[in-house]
């Protein structure tokens, strides 16, 4: 019987089956359950393999990098802003290589079903010069996160897993071979390329760039790239990843009639492209996220054939594609369908009834009109949920930690009671280093951690920020007198905008800590947080 | 034989518990399944859907054409028709007629209960009071899916042997409990 798993969790099979020794990561939709899986998976519970969250994902990046370093086999895992963050050690470990097979898995999320922007990590891969695998199904996934690893470790170069949310929170079953083991440790004799000053940066740099045709080789006969030729050479197709599964779907009672390349190995794999452009008269690229593909082989000096995609008009330029997408764009009759009738509202997200956050926007509306609007900086997370009506309370959200330092620089421009309102594992992944540059300036500014004791909108994962909030504002420099904690609870309502508009009224840093535990967590849980908050503050 | 089925309801009501059900009976009839589901910010009392795909052959696409579902299982009434587009000729739709009123416009319920009748292949079943009276009322999911289990075409054994595992973990009681709301939601339109 086939294992029934998430794309994700075939990600994570995948990789403890390749003998993976520790997985590094921060949680982030669409990518939490790769790391997850591995936290629960018996096998690797027993086998040591590490898996607990890091403070973000760069620390996550360069622990996986330092695990590599020793000889053995690690993976980071993140969502596609995620690595953002991470860009500087991603950029660099190209130049550096690794030791132990590394893989960086991203999940990107076209059509934003839970971020900020949607963009494409297939310009990072190709921006830091490495391989990067798109699995098309959960097999695949399976498949090449297991050919990953061995690929990492031939090239001694960090191989990236690029994920879309459609495979990474769709089941189906999969084959799972057997496990390898895990790597020993086994330091190189030279780690001179590990330690990039200019003068070996410089060597280094020019071997990453000496590689590039075996990239482009193993790319060209890599089993997961495949031509499927055929007669009518009318149009020929370019699918990438799952959009090979959209195409074929079309296509499910009869073959398809043209050529089609299916691409899950970059870089783009030019043999195969050019026999395509050379027999067809016109080309489709079918491409999740940007048309990376489709630009570079795109009619700009007006080459012969013509180019089809998300440049072309043929397929929406943003959002994910479906199968009725694929269909319009090969001109495929579409079956007539009944609309969604009026009757129907929207029903967007919300917070939770009972949330904490609630309970602080409230607050913070009430003094509003004393205090001026558009002054409060927000952040990731479910109170990002404040800048819905009908709370309406928060008026930016750009990214993780942004709250605090452009709250700051609202300060700095002369603007008053200006309010940063950061989740508590949001302040520990990024806000901490903003608080710093506040207190070096004595920057006039309210900064309130709404402390829910977990990373909840991602399902409640544990944070190491839990019962250190206090210790490191204090020890970042945050006076004591404006440090105050606060319950966000209907009956302290009067107490809390008091409390608020006295650390607004004061003109230097206060850190207001507003904690109450996310109200979908258990009783079991919140009494574990009560206990872990209690052990870990006697211990200073 | 390709069966397509949408899930749909507000985030937290137990869609992807008839999701498990549906992927668990049909793998281990050694069918092919294909289900996507929703993550993240939507969870929080948003809309929610899960495409549910089983086949003896080889299935593409996680997500199920326009016009191509054979039915929708809703545990909300107002969701069962936000998914129309995607129901085929003559698929069926069963939703539960309780609604879930976490919206400013939440439309008036008689006039929504009327939209749905007025679609053919249509069954609204009060799963939730139902559920209730069995004693607890998240059980309504499985209210709804016993109902419209003879147009699944799964065995039935499939489907109860697949509640048994996955409320196993739980307790003796919520198996017993989810399957008498199995047996109850059958019996009522049988």
């Amino acid at each position: 019987m086939k294992k029934l798993v998430l794309g994700n969790e075939a990600i994570a099979q995948g990789a403890i089956d390749a003998g993976l020794s520790g997985v590094y990561a921060y949680p982030g939709t669409p990518s939490t359950e790769i790391t997850e899986y591995i936290q629960r998976n018996k096998y690797a519970k027993e086998a040591g393999i590490h898996s607990s969250w890091s403070v973000n994902e760069k620390t996550a990046m360069e622990a996986a990098l330092g695990m590599s370093y020793t000889g053995k086999r690690s993976m980071v895992v993140m969502k596609h802003v995620g690595l953002n963050v991470a860009a500087d050690a991603f950029m660099n470990m190209s130049i550096s290589g690794i030791n132990g097979g590394m893989l960086i898995v991203v999940a990107d999320d076209p059509s934003m079903h839970s971020s900020q922007n949607e963009q494409d990590s297939r310009y990072y891969g190709k921006f830091a010069m490495i391989p990067i695998l798109e699995p098309s199904n959960q097999q695949e996934a399976y498949d090449i996160t297991r050919y990953a690893f061995d690929l990492s470790e031939e090239l001694k170069l960090p191989i990236m897993v690029r994920m879309v949310t459609r495979l990474s929170h769709s089941r189906s079953g999969i084959l799972v071979q057997e496990r390898r083991p895990q790597n020993k440790i086994n330091l190189l004799k030279d780690t001179k390329r590990f330690t990039l000053i200019p003068a070996f940066a410089r060597v280094e740099y020019q071997h990453l760039l000496e590689k590039q045709p075996a990239l482009l080789k193993s790319a060209t006969k890599s089993k997961y790239n495949h031509l499927f030729d055929s007669t009518d050479v009318s149009l020929g197709i370019i699918a990438c990843g799952i959009t090979y599964n959209y195409l074929m779907e079309n296509f499910e009672d009869m073959p398809c009639q043209y050529p089609i390349l299916k691409i899950s190995q970059y870089p783009v794999p030019k043999e195969q492209i050019a026999y395509l452009y050379d027999k067809c008269d016109q080309i489709l690229v079918l491409e999740e996220g940007y048309p990376i593909i489709e630009e570079r082989l795109k009619d700009f000096f007006g080459l012969e054939h013509k180019i089809l995609g998300r440049l072309s008009g043929d397929l929406p330029r943003a959002g994910e594609l479906n199968p009725n997408l694929v269909a319009k764009a090969l001109g495929i009759k579409q079956l007539k369908v009944e609309k969604k009738p009026e009757i129907v509202s929207n029903r967007p997200p919300q917070l939770c009834d009972g949330c904490g956050h609630t309970d602080l926007f409230n607050a913070l509306n009430e003094l509003t009109p004393q205090t001026g609007e558009k002054r409060v900086f927000g952040d990731i997370g479910c109170y990002a949920l404040g800048a819905l009506p009908p709370l309406n309370t928060i008026t930016s959200l750009i990214d993780m930690g942004a709250s605090i330092t452009m709250a700051k620089g609202a300060a700095n421009s002369g603007l008053d009671n200006v309010v940063a309102v950061i989740g508590d594992s949001t302040f520990t992944h990024s806000g901490m280093t903003g608080l710093l540059d506040c207190v070096y300036e004595k920057t006039p500014i309210t900064i309130i951690i709404s402390d829910n004791s977990a990373i909840a909108m991602t399902g409640a994962q544990d944070t190491s920020a839990l019962g250190r909030l206090e210790q490191i504002c204090l020890g970042i420099g945050v006076d004591k007198e404006h440090l105050k904690i606060m319950t966000p609870l209907r009956k302290n309502h009067a107490k809390n905008v008091e409390l608020i508009h006295n650390e607004m009224n004061y003109k230097g840093v206060s850190v207001i800590i507003s904690r109450r535990a996310c109200v979908r967590l258990s009783r079991d849980k919140k009494e574990e947080i009560k206990l872990k908050i209690a052990e870990i503050s006697e211990s200073y | 034989m390709k069966t397509n089925i949408i899930l749909s309801g507000v985030g937290g009501q137990g869609i992807l518990t008839i999701a498990a059900i549906l992927d668990t009976a049909a793998i281990h009839q050694d069918l092919n399944v294909k289900q996507s589901e929703i993550h993240g910010m939507s969870q929080r009392g948003g809309a929610v859907h899960s495409h549910v795909r089983i086949s003896d052959e080889e299935i593409y696409s996680d997500l199920i054409p326009q016009g191509k579902a054979d039915l929708i299982i809703s545990v909300e009434p107002m969701e069962s028709l936000r998914y129309l587009p995607y129901l085929k000729e003559n698929g069926w739709l069963i939703t539960d007629s309780k609604s879930f009123d976490n919206i400013l416009d939440y439309p008036d319920e008689s006039k929504l209960i009327q939209e749905i009748k007025s679609h053919p292949n249509t069954i609204v079943l009060d799963a939730t009071k139902i559920a209730k009276e069995l004693g607890n009322s998240k059980a309504a999911n499985i209210v709804l899916l016993g109902a419209i289990a003879d147009k699944i075409p799964l065995p039935e054994q499939s489907l109860i042997d697949a509640i048994k595992l996955l409320f196993s973990k739980k307790s003796e009681r919520i198996v017993n409990l989810n399957l008498e709301a199995f047996n109850t939601g059958k019996m009522i339109l049988s």
